[in-house]
């Protein structure tokens, strides 16, 4: 009974992997196939490969240019969202107070509202502040968007340290920037290490802004995989050629540090 | 070192009272024992000393300087917490010189500090261990190293031996009480163990329900309690109670016996409803006496505790010699009348009004 359970569990895991990947694998094909095998029905899976799509895109665009603006708008933004998440989440978690529960719950609240809702005045606000097609605008809006699910999380991985810990370092004669750094954070480093990933991969991925906030100079990998998409003809090797490029690093970087995420994540059940 | 005072100090978390107006003095060197059943409130003043919580109202001083509004690093306390709290991800080296390190003292000063505190808690092999590597009685001791190392004005000590065993407790209460005596520091210790409190304390102050009860030394407290609460709280087995009557120089119980009146004071009105209370090793057997029939014999080698049906009631009698006597048989017993008291039934406070000692409080 026991094993039957385990062998379901494994079998729904295994399910539910092979559908996440497909798409991902479908679009690997893709970018090595022509133009016309790409969109033809029912679908190739044997065919001869070609390396033309990449050629044309390293021949199109800077592909080096959109992968440092991913790079630095991601770790700018993460690096950030650490230093206000951090000190944020230590006074929620070690001295609460009468409304913290509710600043927690309307942070995240933030998140349950599209994006798309407020365009119109972040749009306004850039273009105001002269920060359209600039880095510096994706960092802030990455950098304020990932804060509170950074704030929740560093709040969940804080609470598992023992409160007498924190107090007995004050005592000792640690203000709070040396508690934080010689106590807290060696305790839950996994748990910051976690939360960063999130934020730098989440930052990655972001399009929203990125399509429509900047043109060229600052535009990241995902402007950079919709700049192939054409509103006639034919672009999907093209374009999945494009996105295998714009995920391969994301995807490398996912895969080892997948370890620290894993145990980041589970910090409160292995303990 | 340095005296600590507590005065009128009041403490509310939201709404609810916990402390209500506290006022303690603790002289230099002295070592004071916070103790009272659960939730009394002896942390939560401990921690108030210590700079942890807020005081809602009244005033704090160490070494006659007001800390209210001193934050906890600045008060020169160190504090040894019940679970210890240690730096888990420090070896016993690092967490006892945390305190001097953030002090930047320089490196061969931190080193003889630690390894002198480390040879007086018998840690010397230990120093490179992390606490996870540890013993409960170990990490006990390097929590006290941490606290020591720093040579502070007060030592805080909340319930330090509650998560050791029975054998080490001694040991430890021995040695804690030993050091103190040694360092000369003012050290204020919580516990709701009454044996600790006895053995270890100068001064004990007896707490209940966020009230001072009573403040003296421990025999002082035990020979005089001022209320029923604190002669109950005090000693094990705890003093026996009887309810009753006073007519014609005795107290009388509901079952018609006599017992004496303490001879601590006189001119006690006839007819008032008392409790008379009387310690276990103040009742004697013999021949003569309030009949009393014998329940459980409990030996425990240096003396025999036996629960006798008595004056309407169950009482305890703590004999140093062993008693032949069987459960059933009639015995009688008697009192020591110079060590009885007498309580009001309804306040419980003490009516037997001759105090020789000072510094008990109401
Ligand atoms: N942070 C807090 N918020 C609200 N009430 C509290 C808080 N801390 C303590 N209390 C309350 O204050 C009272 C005193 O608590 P305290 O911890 O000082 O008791 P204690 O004497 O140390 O008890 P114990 O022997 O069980 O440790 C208790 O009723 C407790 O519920
Ligand atoms: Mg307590």
């Amino acid at each position: 009974m026991n094993r039957f359970k385990t062998q379901l569990a494994g079998g729904i895991a295994w399910i539910i992997a092979i559908l996440n990947f497909f798409p991902i694998f479908w679009m690997l094909l893709a970018s090595f196939k022509s133009e016309v095998e790409a969109v033809q029905t029912p679908p190739l899976f044997f065919f001869h490969p070609t390396l033309a799509n990449y050629r044309d895109i390293f021949a199109l665009q800077d592909y080096a240019g959109y992968a440092f603006n991913s790079i630095a708008i991601s770790v700018l933004a993460t690096l950030l969202m650490l230093l206000v998440a951090v000190p944020a989440a230590f006074a929620m978690a070690f001295y609460p107070g009468r409304y913290t529960r509710d600043i927690l719950l309307w942070m995240l609240s933030t998140k349950m509202l599209p994006a798309v809702g407020v365009l119109v005045p972040i749009y306004l606000l850039s273009r105001d502040l002269g920060l359209l097609d600039t880095r510096t605008a994706l960092v802030i809006i990455d950098f304020l968007s990932n804060l509170p699910i950074a704030v929740w999380m560093l709040f969940t991985f804080f609470r598992e340290t023992p409160k007498d810990i924190i107090e007995a370092s004050r005592i000792d004669g640690a203000g709070v920037g040396q508690t934080i750094l010689y106590v807290l954070l060696p305790l839950v480093a996994p748990g910051i290490a976690s939360t960063a990933l999130l934020s730098i991969i989440l930052c990655w991925n972001e399009a929203f802004w990125s399509l429509n906030l900047t043109a060229h100079n600052a535009a990241p990998l995902t402007a950079f995989i919709a700049s192939f998409s054409a509103p006639q003809g034919l672009f999907w090797a093209r374009l999945s050629a494009a996105s295998v490029l714009a995920i391969a690093p994301i995807l490398v970087f996912g895969w080892i540090s997948q370890r620290q995420l894993v145990r980041g994540l589970t910090f409160g059940a292995v303990k | 070192m340095a005296t600590v005072a507590i005065r009128g100090v009041r403490k509310f978390f939201g709404q609810l009272e916990v402390l209500h107006s506290v006022d303690v003095e603790i002289d230099d060197g002295e070592f004071v024992i916070l103790v009272g059943p659960s939730g009394c409130g002896k942390t939560t003043l401990l921690r108030m000393i210590a700079g942890l919580e807020d005081v809602s109202h009244g005033e704090i001083l160490i070494g006659g300087r007001r800390v209210n509004d001193i934050a906890p690093k600045a008060r020169d306390v160190a504090m040894v917490f019940q679970n210890y709290a240690l730096y888990p991800h420090m070896t016993v080296r690092q967490n006892m010189s945390f305190a001097l390190r953030l002090a930047r003292r320089n490196r061969a000063e931190i080193n003889q500090r630690v390894e002198r505190a480390a040879e007086i808690l018998g840690l010397g092999q230990l120093l490179d261990r992390s606490p996870r590597q540890l013993s409960g009685g170990q990490r006990q001791r390097v929590a006290m190293g941490r606290a020591l190392v720093r040579d502070p004005q007060v030592f805080l000590f909340d319930e330090p031996l509650s998560n050791l065993d029975a054998k080490l407790r001694v040991q430890m209460r021995a040695e804690i009480k030993e050091l103190q005596q040694r360092l000369k520091t003012t050290t204020v210790y919580v516990t709701h163990d009454q044996i600790e409190a006895m053995t270890m304390a100068d001064k004990i102050v007896i707490m209940r329900s966020g009230h001072v009860e009573q403040i003296g030394a421990p025999l002082d407290l035990y020979d005089y309690p001022v209320n029923q609460f604190v002669a109950g709280f005090l000693g094990s087995p705890a003093m026996n109670f009887l309810e009753g009557e006073i007519a014609d120089g005795a107290v009388i119980t509901a079952d018609g016996s006599r017992w004496p009146l303490p001879t601590t004071s006189t001119g006690y009105p006839t007819g008032q409803k008392v409790v008379y209370g009387i310690r276990p090793e103040h009742l004697t057997l013999g021949e003569a006496g309030v009949p009393a029939r014998v329940q459980v014999v409990e030996p425990t080698g240096s003396e025999t505790q036996v629960l006798l049906q008595a004056g309407g009631t169950t009482l305890v009698a703590a004999l140093r010699e062993r008693l032949p006597a069987q459960p059933g048989a009639v015995l009688h017993v008697t009192v020591d009348a110079t060590r009885a008291h007498l309580f009001d039934p309804a306040s419980g406070e003490r009516l037997s009004s001759i105090f020789p000692v000072s510094g008990h409080k109401k």
